[in-house]
């Protein structure tokens, strides 16, 4: 389904267009292409809808010609052919045909290739889609993702409010034309950042100095801010968001929750965070509790979004390497491997053997540190301020000193390249690899398991608390070691495997507790299973011959063929998926990240209820969430 | 009888009948500025506040390795009450920065901002982005810009000893906080159709006033 097509003729200017006429240059982007051939799957639904209804679309997929049909679509494709998981949804404006097109991927949840559905509406706003919240839960979030960026509206959705921005902000701010307050061209580099060039600042060069854009006319002696929206309103009402009944206050209020004495007690909502030891950075949580239980929770998210896609929609291919480093800040090195992999799909190119076992090593050695960290931090939230963390953050320092030998930096490494890698490992810093894989992190692990697995509080506290079932995981696009615990065994490396993961002799671990405790101890077996595949590519790589590491020759100018491909790895939260269209210019069309941290927040809220305060802590403790994936 | 004096000789004042013998050795002289400065310099509470990756670092700078406790800068505190330094780490966005604001308010003076990162500077990476504020100075006074992204955590401690040496030269004559009058307030930003800061609240009143005269936004919000 990753097929990419040469270039069909979709010439694009390489220079930026001049300032003057921006809006010539979007209506040469028409990245309408060779339509896709049906897989044998897809041949299935255009018999069951027939051809009016199902066509194949340009590159990749169906198109689903009449959007209010989508949903009838999913459910045939949940229930008769099994995608019972919904790995994507996103949008792409294509201005210069006025349409907006909602792209979905389905998976199997044994395994295989995901598959493309997309539906197209037109820019105005007048046709709702059909949510697929009903059909698959997990859409839930990334539905109100399209909303807020694109202004695409889902019917039926149950809670559809902006999610990023804040209620009231001017404008759609995915789409192709609407610019941002220091707008300067469709591609970099721009003019103010060429070397040698004038150095203008970019607030010199806007009408309010500043990174704000008012519509004209606004008056704010007449402005209500609402920014929050009514979600107090509708925590209030309670609500049915998908089969999750949510009893309204009032009779919430008499029934007595969480109290064994008969007392009645009342409910109130409170906010956590966005400034709050335990969210793992700007989350918030709206919470509506009865004593010590929480009846509802609301995420309000969006506090560190920062414009991920739309700054790599104007950044060239390369540009955007360092930039996915960003994302999920913890292990940098998972998400520039999913990054580039998509782009060498599309590029038809492969990278050297040297540099895939270079890239497997340091994407295993990025899940230890991420579950180092995530272990650590879990019991901070657990309570146990500190302690365990400070063991873990000492081990993890070892691994990033590596990391930093090789790149030349801790945490923001831009390390891989189309192709290939930035450099090589010296022989020292192999042995050091060696050193730290074969004695010192196994011995690290054993100490963590010795000092946490059988300790009687954590059991306490974690055994049974945050329980999900598996049906309800999957309907939830949950993904990573929080679905291996309830017993899915779900690794995009055996499930639709990239690089050379097929090469080596590894297990996926499953527990079928479900909880926070299984939580933890997937992770640990996870971690054991990175040292397994280490060992063995730290043995094999000597095959390789030593500083080849670049496919072909080393380039900053990339032209990737016209075309789109999703690209997924597993990274240490879980599936980390890259959505890349390209026109054939030398920066995307389209560059959409699904995150995994992001969709597995949206089951949060089933989780948490129920529980107690406390619990929810560390209920989002165990999903591992970094914001800056979260929000990107 | 004559009080003691900082410009009496070192010897005069141990000899004075009225030090003990055994405290002879123990005296020092020192400026009331001085001993103020010196304890407060070594004693910070920082908010335990990240925003993004440069936060990672941050905790890593008061883990065991980098141990910020040698400074007497490791209380971290959770309420903006306790805390009299705010590290801001990591990319301030417009839905964000209106809780900082809030945050900073809420801290008793005296008080110090830290930039950490080139988010917190100048919006780094992402300035172009339409949530993010180009650096948390366009709303807050920040005392030490630490470059970086991320800041490794030997720039943040150089970072911390640069505002150690500023807080030396501090007077108690001169710092605001025991001048009379109101503590300064930030207004909290307000989000509208796009970030309101209150402070310019004029400009955008006239503006809407002349709408002809005033130069179109060049973005054409499309709903
Ligand atoms: S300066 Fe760099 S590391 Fe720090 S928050 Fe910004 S992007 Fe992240």
């Amino acid at each position: 389904m990753a097929e990419t097509t040469p270039a069909a003729a979709t010439p694009t200017p390489t220079k930026p267009a001049p300032k003057a006429a921006p809006a010539a240059k979007h209506t040469d982007k028409k990245p309408a292409g060779t339509l896709a051939t049906l897989t044998p799957e897809m041949m299935v639904v255009q018999q069951h809808f027939g051809e009016a209804l199902i066509q194949p679309a340009p590159y990749e997929g169906f198109l689903v010609t009449d959007p209010a049909k989508v949903r009838d679509v999913a459910l045939f494709l949940r229930d008769e052919l099994g995608f019972e998981t919904l790995s994507n949804q996103t949008a792409v404006d294509y201005l210069a045909e006025n349409a907006i097109e909602i792209v979905y991927h389905v998976s199997h949840i044994q395994g295989g290739k995901p598959l493309c559905f997309k539906t197209r509406i037109p820019r105005d706003e007048s046709v709702a889609v059909p949510s697929l919240t009903p059909v698959y839960p997990g859409a839930e979030f990334q539905e109100r993702e399209i909303y807020d960026l694109y202004g695409a509206r889902f019917s039926d959705h149950p809670d559809l409010r902006r999610i990023l921005m804040w209620e009231g902000f001017n404008g759609w701010p995915m789409r192709r034309d609407w610019k941002e307050a220091y707008y300067e061209g469709d591609t970099k580099p721009f003019d103010s950042r060429w070397p040698g060039g004038n150095h203008k600042l970019a607030e010199e060069r806007v009408p309010w100095a500043d990174n704000i854009n008012l519509p004209p006319g606004f008056d704010p002696a007449t402005y209500v801010a609402n920014p929050d929206g009514n979600i107090y309103e509708s925590m209030l009402e309670g609500g049915n968001g998908h089969d999750l009944e949510v009893p309204p206050l009032d009779t919430g209020a008499d029934a007595v929750i969480g109290s064994s004495s008969g007392l009645k007690t009342d409910q109130i909502i409170v906010n956590m965070g966005p400034q709050h030891p335990s969210t793992h950075g700007v989350l918030r949580m709206v919470v509506r509790i009865d004593g010590e239980t929480i009846t509802d929770l609301k995420l309000v998210l969006g506090y560190l979004h920062r414009n991920h896609e739309k700054i790599g929609e104007r950044n060239t291919w390369l540009h955007n390497i360092p930039y996915t480093d960003r994302l999920d800040y913890i292990c940098g090195m998972a998400n520039e491997m999913g990054y580039v992999i998509g782009v060498e799909r599309m590029m038809g190119i492969k990278p050297t053997e040297r540099a895939e076992y270079l890239r497997v090593i340091m994407a295993e050695l990025t899940r230890i540190q991420s579950h180092f960290w995530a272990i650590g931090f879990l019991l901070n939230d657990l309570g146990a301020f500190y302690t365990p963390a400070l063991y873990f953050i000492t081990e993890r320092d070892l691994i990033i000193d590596l990391f930093e030998s090789v790149t030349g930096s801790r945490m923001m490494c831009n390390y891989m390249r189309f192709g290939g890698v930035a450099r090589d490992f010296t022989p020292e810093q192999l042995a050091r690899a060696r050193e730290l894989v074969f004695e010192r992190i196994p011995r690290a692990i054993d100490e963590l398991e010795r000092l946490l697995s059988d300790n009687e509080i954590i059991k306490a506290r974690t055994i049974g608390v945050g329980y999900m079932s598996a049906e309800r995981s999957i309907a939830y696009s949950l993904t990573g070691p929080c679905l291996r615990a309830v017993g899915v065994p779900y690794d995009i490396r055996r499930a639709d495997p990239y690089s050379i993961y097929d090469r080596f002799d590894f297990d996926i671990p499953v527990l079928y507790g479900g909880d926070v405790y299984d939580r933890y101890r997937i992770r640990v077996l996870e971690m054991r299973q990175s040292l397994r595949i280490l060992e063995q590519a730290l043995n094999q790589i000597d095959q390789t011959p030593a500083g080849d590491i670049q496919a072909g020759k080393k380039a900053y100018n990339h032209r990737v063929p016209a075309g789109q491909t999703y690209a997924r790895v597993e990274t240490p939260k879980g599936e980390l998926g890259f959505y890349l269209v390209s026109d054939g210019g030398q920066n995307p069309y389209r560059y959409h990240v699904r995150s995994s941290s992001f969709i597995n927040l949206t089951s949060m809220r089933e989780m948490t209820i129920g529980q107690k305060v406390a619990d929810a802590v560390v209920i989002l403790g165990s999903l591992d969430i970094v914001l800056g994936e979260v929000d990107r | 009888m004559a009080e003691l004096a900082t410009n009496q000789p070192i010897e005069e004042i141990k000899n004075d009948p009225r030090v003990p013998p055994e405290l002879n050795n123990n005296v020092f002289i020192t400026t009331l500025d001085k001993l103020y400065n010196w304890g407060r310099k070594r004693s910070m509470w920082p908010m335990l506040f990240g925003l993004a990756c440069c936060a990672i670092e941050m905790i890593c700078t008061a883990a065991s390795r980098h141990d910020l406790a040698r400074f007497g800068w490791e209380l971290m505190r959770p309420s903006p009450r306790q805390a009299d330094l705010m590290i801001v780490s990591g990319t301030v966005t417009k839905k964000m920065v209106p809780q900082i604001v809030r945050l900073y308010n809420q801290m008793p003076e005296p008080r110090y901002v830290i930039a950490m990162g080139a988010c917190a500077t100048s919006g780094g990476p992402f300035k172009e982005g339409y949530n993010v504020v180009s650096g948390i100075d366009k709303f807050l006074p920040v005392d030490v810009y630490i470059p970086g992204c991320p800041p490794r955590p030997e720039a943040l401690l150089h970072g911390f000893t640069k505002l150690q040496e500023k807080i030396e030269k501090q007077s108690l004559r001169s710092v605001s906080w025991y001048r009379k009058g109101e503590a300064t307030v930030v207004p909290v930003p307000v989000l509208g159709p796009d970030l309101i800061d209150l402070r310019r609240s004029q400009e955008i009143v006239a503006r809407a006033l002349a709408p002809q005269t005033a130069p179109a936004a060049s973005a054409e919000p499309t709903a």
